[in-house]
C-alpha cells in the first residue's frame, strides 16, 4: 500500500523549534563538562597523596590578575555580540578585539606561572602526583582557552575583511556560549586548585 | 550528494565505465547525506563484525579442548583484547549510530541532520580510528620489538598499560584509536540530539515522536556524558605513558583502582548505549508485525529515560571483588537491581503489544521474538550478578562472559539482524530473501544457545575468564567443546546472511515504498529515498502518520 506524499494535513498555526547552533553548543558543553569532571575528580582524589614534594601550598599563588582578565572577557564578548545584534560593526570589532586581548593576557599569565613553577620551583608533570594532576587540569583548561582564542581570531579576521554583518550575530552568540563555559570551568578550577587544594 | 560529479565526467567521458566507477566512489567518499553516511556506518560495522568474529573463533578453537596449543598465550591475549575492543567500538557503536543516522531524520520528517558536515566527520573519524587500531598488528612492535596488537584486555586495567609492562606501541595504538573514535562518536551523538530537538516536522511533538527516535536521542545524550570520561581517561593514560605522569602509577602514590572507576563510568553506561537502540528496533518492529500500536507509549519513554539516568550510577558493580566498602557495595547492588524495574516495564509493554495482535512471523519479527526471550534470560543473570555475595563467587568467571554475551548477542545482535531485515528494503529498494532469512535465524539461534547457554556451566564450575588454556582434569572440557561447536552454526548463519545480502542486492524482490504496511514517516518516501528525503515537508497529527493516511475514516488523532 502506498500513500501520496504530498497530501499532508494543514500544519499547526504555531510551530517553532530552537535553532540548531545553541542546542549543538549545549551538547558540546555537556560533553566537555564530563571530561572536566573526570580531571577535577582525579585532582581532588590525589590531593595530599604525592609521595614527594613540592606540595601545592609550597608553590601555588592565587592568580588574581589573570582570573580577572578571563572573567571580564566574558563581559566584553557579551557586549560584542550585543553590538553586532544592533548592527554597530565598529563597536563589535572593538569589543571582540578586547576579548582576544584579555584571553591572551590570561594565557600569558598561565605561561608565566608555569615558567615560575618549572624553572624556580622544579615542578614538572613528572615530578609527583601533584605535578601530574595540576598540569593536566590547568593545561586542559588552557587548551580550551587557546582553541577559543583561535576561533576568535578567525572571526576578527573576517570582521576586518568586512565579512561579518548583523545576520551573523547568532553565530558569534554560539561562540560566546562556549566562552562562558570556559569561564565557568575556570571558576571550578580556581576553587579546586587554588582554594581547596591549597 | 548524488548530483555531484567529478570535473572529469564533464569533459564528455561520462560513458566510460571506469570513470563512472570513480564518480560513484567520489560520491560516497565526499557525501554529507545522512542516508549514505548511515549505510557507510552499518557496512563498516558489519565488516568488523566479521573480523571480530574471526578473533572470537580463534579463541574458541584454542579453548575447545584442554591443553591446546593452537595459539600462544600472547596471541590469545591479543585476540581477546582486539575482539572486545572491535565488537564494542567498531561494530556496536558504528552500526547503531548508522541506523540512528539513517532513520532519525526520516522518522521526524527532516531533510538531513542538523550538521551534515560534522556527520561526515564523525563517520570518517570512527573509520580511521578503526584503521589505527588494526594498524597496531603492523606497527605495534615499536623500537623494543615487543608485542604487536594490544594485549591488555579491552578494559586495559592499570598497571598492565604502564610503560614497564606494556613495551612497544601497542597500547598507544589502542589509546589513540579509542580517543579518535570517541571524538567521532561524540560529534555524531551531538548531531542526533540537535537534529531531534531542532528539525522535527510541523506537528511532530515530543509526545508523537516514534519510540525509535526517543531511544536514539536518549542513547546519544548518554553518549555525550559517558564517552567523554573514557576520552579523559585515555588522555591521562597517554600523559602517563608519554610524559611520565603518575595518574595510574602506584609506586608514586597513583591508583590502579581509579582507572577501573574511570573505565567503568564509561563502560557500564556504554552497554546501555548499545542495548537501548536494540530496544528501539524492537519497539518499531513488534507493533508493525502485531498490527497494533505500541502498548504503553508514555511508560516506554519514561522507562527509557529512566534507564538512561539509572545506568550512570551502577558502574562499580564491575568492581565488587576489588574490595570497596560495604556501603559502596550495597549502593551499587541496589542501583543495579533498580535498573531491572524500567527494563521489566519494557518487557511487559512488548508483551502487551503482542497480546491480541494479528502476528505475522516475518524474519524481522522472528529476530525480535528471539530477542524477547533471550534478553529476559540475560537480564535475569544480570540481577543474579548484582547481588554482591553471588558476584564474589562468580566474578571474573565464564558465567560473567556468558551473561554479557547473552545481552550483546542474544539481545543486541538479534535486534540488529531484525533491523537489517526490516529496513534493508527501504535503504536498497529490494527485499531480503525470507527463505534464507529463516535459515539465518534458526541456525543463529541454535548456535547461540549451544555456545552461550553452555558457557554458564564451566563458569559456575570455576573456570576463570581470560585464560588461554586449562588442565584436563577440571571437568570443563566437554562444555568448552560444545561452546566451540555452537560457533560453527553461528558462522554458517552469518555466511548465509552475507549471501542473502549479496544476492538480494542483485535480484531481490522490488520492495516498493511500504513493503511492511508500516506507520512511520520513512515508509512514505520511495525506496531508496531521494537525497532530499521529502519533496514537501510532512505534517503529522498523531504517532502513526501513515495510519492516518491509510485510514482517513478512523485516524489516530481522534483518540489523542
Amino acid at each position: 500500500m502506498s500513500v501520496r506524499a504530498d497530501a499532508w494535513p494543514r500544519p499547526p498555526e504555531t510551530w517553532r523549534l530552537p535553532s540548531r547552533g545553541p542546542v549543538g553548543m549545549a551538547c558540546l558543553i555537556l560533553a566537555e563538562a564530563a571530561i572536566f569532571t573526570i580531571f577535577v575528580v582525579a585532582y581532588l582524589f590525589y590531593l595530599g597523596k604525592s609521595a614527594t614534594g613540592p606540595q601545592p601550598k609550597d608553590v601555588l599563588e592565587f592568580p588574581l590578575l589573570m582570573s580577572l582578565c578571563l572573567f571580564s572577557s566574558s563581559a566584553t564578548i557579551t557586549f560584542a555580540v550585543d553590538a553586532l545584534r544592533k548592527g554597530k560593526l565598529g563597536a563589535f570589532r572593538a569589543w571582540w578585539a578586547a576579548t582576544i586581548a584579555l584571553a591572551v593576557a590570561f594565557l600569558a599569565g598561565t605561561g608565566l606561572e608555569w615558567r615560575h613553577l618549572i624553572v624556580d620551583k622544579g615542578l614538572t608533570i613528572r615530578t609527583n602526583l601533584f605535578g601530574t594532576t595540576y598540569y593536566s587540569l590547568v593545561g586542559l583548561h588552557a587548551f580550551h582557552v587557546i582553541v577559543g582564542t583561535l576561533f576568535f581570531l578567525v572571526v576578527l579576521g573576517l570582521a576586518l575583511a568586512g565579512r561579518v554583518a548583523r545576520e551573523h550575530a547568532e553565530r558569534t552568540h554560539v561562540l560566546a556560549l562556549y566562552w562562558h563555559f570556559v569561564d565557568a570551568v575556570w571558576v571550578v578550577v580556581l576553587t579546586v586548585v587554588y582554594v581547596i587544594g591549597r | 550528494m548524488s548530483s555531484e560529479s567529478l570535473p572529469l565526467a564533464a569533459a564528455g567521458a561520462g560513458t566510460d565505465r571506469r570513470l563512472r566507477w570513480l564518480e560513484t566512489l567520489h560520491g560516497w567518499v565526499t557525501t554529507v547525506d545522512h542516508k549514505r553516511l548511515g549505510i557507510l556506518y552499518v557496512v563498516y560495522g558489519i565488516v568488523f563484525l566479521a573480523v571480530g568474529g574471526v578473533e572470537a573463533t580463534i579463541m574458541r578453537i584454542q579453548l575447545a579442548v584442554p591443553n591446546n596449543h593452537f595459539v600462544t598465550p600472547q596471541v590469545f591475549n591479543r585476540m581477546m583484547t582486539m575482539h572486545g575492543t572491535t565488537m564494542v567500538f567498531l561494530v556496536g557503536v558504528p552500526i547503531l549510530f548508522g541506523f540512528a543516522n539513517y532513520l532519525v531524520p526520516l522518522m521526524i520528517g527532516a531533510r538531513d541532520m542538523a550538521f551534515p558536515r560534522l556527520n561526515a566527520f564523525g563517520f570518517w573519524a570512527t573509520a580511521f580510528g578503526g584503521l589505527l587500531l588494526y594498524f597496531s598488528f603492523l606497527g605495534g612492535e615499536g623500537l623494543y620489538g615487543a608485542g604487536s596488537a594490544p594485549d591488555v584486555g579491552w578494559f586495559a586495567y592499570a598497571p598492565l598499560t604502564a610503560r614497564a609492562f606494556s613495551r612497544g606501541h601497542s597500547t598507544d595504538y589502542w589509546t589513540l584509536a579509542i580517543f579518535v573514535m570517541g571524538l567521532g562518536t561524540i560529534g555524531t551523538a551531538l548531531n542526533i540530539v540537535t537534529t531531534t530537538v531542532c528539525l522535527r516536522c510541523p506537528g511532530m511533538k515530543l509526545t508523537r515522536m516514534p519510540l525509535l527516535v526517543w531511544m536514539m536521542v536518549t542513547m546519544s545524550a548518554m553518549t555525550l556524558v559517558v564517552m567523554t570520561p573514557l576520552s579523559a581517561a585515555q588522555i591521562m593514560l597517554s600523559i602517563d605513558r608519554y610524559l611520565g605522569g603518575h595518574f595510574f602509577d602506584t609506586q608514586a602514590g597513583g591508583s590502579a583502582v581509579l582507572w577501573q572507576h574511570f573505565f567503568w563510568i564509561f563502560g557500564h553506561p556504554e552497554v546501555y548505549v548499545l542495548i537501548i537502540p536494540g530496544f528501539a528496533f524492537v519497539s518499531e518492529i513488534l507493533p508493525v508485525f502485531s498490527r497494533k500500536a505500541i502498548f504503553g507509549y508514555p511508560a516506554m519513554v519514561a522507562a527509557t529515560v529512566g534507564i538512561g539516568f539509572l545506568s550512570m550510577g551502577v558502574w562499580a558493580h564491575h568492581m565488587f571483588t576489588v574490595g570497596m566498602s560495604s556501603h559502596a557495595n550495597t549502593f551499587f547492588a541496589l542501583t543495579t537491581m533498580a535498573v531491572g524495574i524500567p527494563t521489566g516495564i519494557k518487557i511487559f509493554n512488548w508483551l502487551g503489544t503482542l497480546w491480541g495482535g494479528k502476528i505475522r512471523f516475518a524474519v524481522p519479527m522472528l529476530f525480535c521474538l528471539g530477542f524477547l526471550f533471550q534478553f529476559l534470560i540475560a537480564g535475569l543473570t544480570g540481577i543474579m550478578l548484582a547481588s554482591v555475595p553471588f558476584d564474589w563467587q562468580l566474578s571474573d568467571s565464564y558465567f560473567v562472559v556468558a551473561h554479557f554475551h547473552y545481552v550483546l548477542i542474544g539481545g543486541l545482535v538479534m535486534t540488529i539482524f531484525g533491523a537489517i531485515y526490516y529496513w534493508f528494503p527501504k535503504a536498497t529498494g529490494r527485499m531480503l530473501s525470507e527463505r534464507l532469512g529463516r535459515w539465518h535465524f534458526w541456525l543463529f539461534v541454535i548456535g547461540f544457545h549451544l555456545t552461550f547457554d553452555t558457557m554458564h556451566i564451566p563458569g559456575m564450575l570455576g573456570m576463570p575468564r581470560r585464560i588461554y588454556t586449562y588442565e584436563a582434569d577440571r571437568g570443563w572440557g566437554v562444555f568448552n567443546l560444545i561452546c566451540t561447536l555452537g560457533v560453527v552454526f553461528q558462522g554458517v548463519a552469518i555466511l548465509i546472511f552475507l549471501w542473502n545480502v549479496a544476492r538480494s542486492l542483485a535480484k531481490g524482490k522490488i520492495a516498493g515504498n511500504d513493503p511492511w504496511d508500516a506507520w512511520t514517516l520513512e515508509w512514505v518516501v520511495t525506496s531508496p529515498p531521494p537525497a532530499y528525503n521529502f519533496a514537501k515537508v510532512p505534517v503529522v497529527q498523531s504517532r502513526r502518520p501513515l495510519w492516518d493516511f491509510k485510514h482517513p475514516d478512523d485516524p489516530d488523532w481522534k483518540y489523542e
